[in-house]
């Protein structure tokens, strides 16, 4: 269906990717965020706080800390909005418990992390990628999760849409993966009329009380879904739990739904990934990027290019699942790849694992705190480039 | 026979398409299908959540416009037996939840229901700030003096003296006086009784439940297997007759007396009964009058 043009901004805006991915939000049909103050990640819920009151059925609370915030829209998911989140490091552990909480609910909601230097308090105000792991397993237990990661303010709208949708498609709690310099960047982002806007409706059951099984899948692994208030009289439970949303304590039924957890997006998998290249073909080197180091990243390919080194660029824009089967198509054709992340080794792991030792798997990662010098990838591209021959 | 219709035979009450005597007058409520319960013999769950169901009755609210949430513990397993939507969400967190819930949809009646571990203690921030928000849900917390899910540990209620496997020369903290809290951080409706008043209990339900706003009712529960053994105070029966003859009902009671020794007498009653905007009238009145004609009357 298309976008409710009430909350839809449509013109051109010179705004940062916070204000962005607010705006992304309020297209994608966002009605409802409840959120806890954090840096980089606050202009997101300011955004939204000046403008829930003036688009109509949208409401925005501050809540006293970011644990109540990750349930507090969970519960208005189940009385049907759409509705996110917004933090950064310390507030994202925070709300791991309840990250796991919605996928073990099958409940569609949105988790904005704007990324800073951590461990712990780390750098308040400056950038990292460091949390890709805990986005795709930060939660205790065995899930699957979707992560995608913009690189401009304008992407940051078009993808917060696009995480709305996949939530809503597959029931999981998607992981909009930004950091500090896309979140405080600014740039010009043009948002079209709503009718240009697609969006996944919430896939209700159409089967009335009685029949239908909250928690009982369709073809692709996901079941349809119920919202209070509607007459169904059903229960919902962070325990194990069979079709019935009764909780089971046994082997099987822990099985039979944590097994599905995982396959609902591990069979999916090649309908979610989604990764752009650029000069792949021909290239003797193809460095694996993604959010705002892919943009240091094609500053380091021209340099590399101009010392005659034939260099190619993918970039994830989903980064959990993870496109594995791509990664061996390319290490297999002799290429080899440079892992470009603000971090010390995150996805640069799952890229030498998919390679399986078809091809040198070279990081160019460091601490964070500012984008990579573009001599260090340079630098790691021609080591790649040696390792290689 | 398919899954689909053995799971839908097995979701069908024991009891469904009997009358007269044999049905029983909570089977429309509970969900039966889930018999038995957890709890343990003279436990106080049961009797709170069969005055809840008689409270449901007299208010008259559709059933399928209820909404029961619940955290984690004894208490929390409430959300699993009642036969209207509920959420068993995590530990602590069922007022959040409930707050997302109550804003997303004014329409339904939401009630947390769960224990005072769940609630006070690592819920304690949620309690405060949704009761200072005046957020319009009501809270039955279900005080057993201890964390009795997990073998029964020392809790932010547990009276002096009282001994525990993680207080086992007794507690020496001081506990929470729950309606002097409650009352203190703004809660419009307050009141506490034990599992022995069931009428004032259920009638205390009726009335948090009609009244806008934060409500909050501390019910006493014996916790026979663990807290009531542990102090060798008998068992449930014993406890109801201890809160027979140790419960005072006063008719103004004050909250600030409302704190509870381990041997001591015990005020029970309503304490709190006042008028304040909820936090979706305040908005509303307060939107209006900032931004005009521009704002919507928020109603969900």
């Amino acid at each position: 269906m298309k976008a409710d043009p009430k909350g839809v901004l449509t013109g051109s805006h010179y705004i940062d990717g916070d204000f962005a991915c607010c705006e992304g939000a309020l297209a994608a049909g966002c009605r409802f965020i409840a959120g806890y103050p954090i840096t980089p990640s606050t202009e997101v819920v300011e955004r939204f706080a000046r403008r829930a009151p003036l688009v109509e059925g949208a409401l925005f609370i501050q809540m006293e800390d970011e644990l109540a915030a990750s349930i507090t829209l969970q519960g208005a998911v189940w009385a049907g909005k759409k509705a996110m989140t917004v933090t950064s490091g310390p507030g994202f552990s925070l709300m791991m418990e309840h990250i796991g909480l919605a996928a073990m609910t099958e409940t569609p909601c949105v988790f904005v992390d704007v990324q800073r230097g951590g461990p712990s308090t780390g750098l308040p105000t400056l950038p990292s990628q460091a949390d890709m792991m805990q986005a795709r397993w930060g939660s205790h237990g065995d899930y699957e999760i979707i992560a995608l990661s913009p690189n401009s303010p304008q992407e940051t709208f078009d993808l917060v849409i696009d995480a709305f949708n996949l939530s809503e498609q597959y029931r999981v709690p998607v992981m909009f993966m930004m950091d500090e310099c896309v979140g405080h960047m600014m740039e010009r982002v043009v948002i079209p009329t709503a009718d240009k806007i697609e969006i996944t409706p919430r896939r209700f059951t159409k089967l009335p009380p009685g029949e239908y099984l909250p928690f009982k899948p369709g073809e692709d692994f996901v079941p349809d879904m119920f919202k209070a208030g509607d007459g169904y009289r059903l229960h919902v439970t962070g325990l194990t739990h069979d079709y019935r949303g009764y909780p089971v304590m046994t082997p099987e039924v822990q099985e039979q739904l944590v097994h599905r957890l995982v396959n609902k997006i591990r069979l999916n998998a090649p309908k979610i990934w989604r990764y752009e290249e650029t000069g792949v073909e021909d290239a003797d080197v193809v460095i694996v990027t993604y959010g705002i180091t892919s943009r240091v990243a094609v500053e380091a390919i021209e340099a590399a290019r101009k010392k005659g080194l034939k260099v190619g660029m993918l970039r994830l824009v989903v980064v959990w699942p993870f496109p594995e089967q791509r990664i061996f198509e390319l290490a297999s054709r002799g290429k080899a790849i440079v892992v470009a992340e603000m971090n010390y080794g995150q996805v640069f792991y799952e890229v030498d694992r998919s390679a399986r030792g078809k091809a040198p798997v070279i990081l160019a990662g460091h601490g964070g705190g500012t984008v990579h010098n573009i001599e260090d990838i340079v630098n790691k591209i021609e080591e790649a480039h040696k390792c290689r021959s | 026979m398919s899954i689909l219709k053995e799971l839908q035979k097995a979701s069908l009450s024991p009891t469904a398409g009997l009358t007269g005597p044999d049905k029983h007058p909570m089977d429309d409520f509970l969900r039966m299908d889930r018999m038995p319960h957890i709890w343990c013999s003279t436990c106080g769950i049961g009797v709170s959540v069969n005055c809840f169901a008689k409270a449901l009755e007299k208010l008259g609210t559709p059933l399928d416009d209820v909404v029961v949430v619940s955290g984690i513990g004894c208490t929390g397993r409430v959300a699993g037996y009642v036969k209207v939507d509920s959420f068993h969400t995590t530990h602590g967190r069922a007022i959040p939840f409930a707050t997302g819930m109550k804003l997303a949809n004014p329409k339904l009646k939401v009630i947390v229901f769960s224990g005072d571990g769940d609630i006070i203690a690592i819920g304690g921030n949620h309690f405060i700030n949704a009761a200072r928000r005046n957020i319009d849900i009501t809270v039955i917390c279900l005080n057993n003096f201890n964390y009795a899910m997990t073998g029964g540990q020392v809790a932010a209620t547990t009276p002096e003296g009282a001994i525990l496997s993680t207080s086992p020369y007794g507690n020496f903290e001081t506990p929470f006086n729950l309606p002097f809290l409650a009352e203190s951080v703004g809660a419009v409706y307050v009141a506490r009784w034990t599992s022995l008043h069931v009428y004032n209990q259920t009638n205390s339900m009726v009335e948090a439940m009609k009244k806008p706003g934060f409500s909050f009712i501390e019910i006493v529960a014996p916790c026979p297997t663990i807290f009531e053994r542990q102090q060798k105070m008998g068992d449930g029966l014993d406890r109801l007759r201890w809160y027979c003859e140790n419960s005072e009902i006063q008719t103004e009671p004050k909250t600030k007396d409302a704190d509870i020794g381990l041997r001591d007498k015990m005020i029970v009653g309503k304490f709190v009964d006042i008028e304040r905007p909820t936090y979706l009238d305040a908005m509303n009145a307060h939107y209006q009058e900032r931004l005009g004609s521009k704002y919507k009357v928020y109603e969900g």
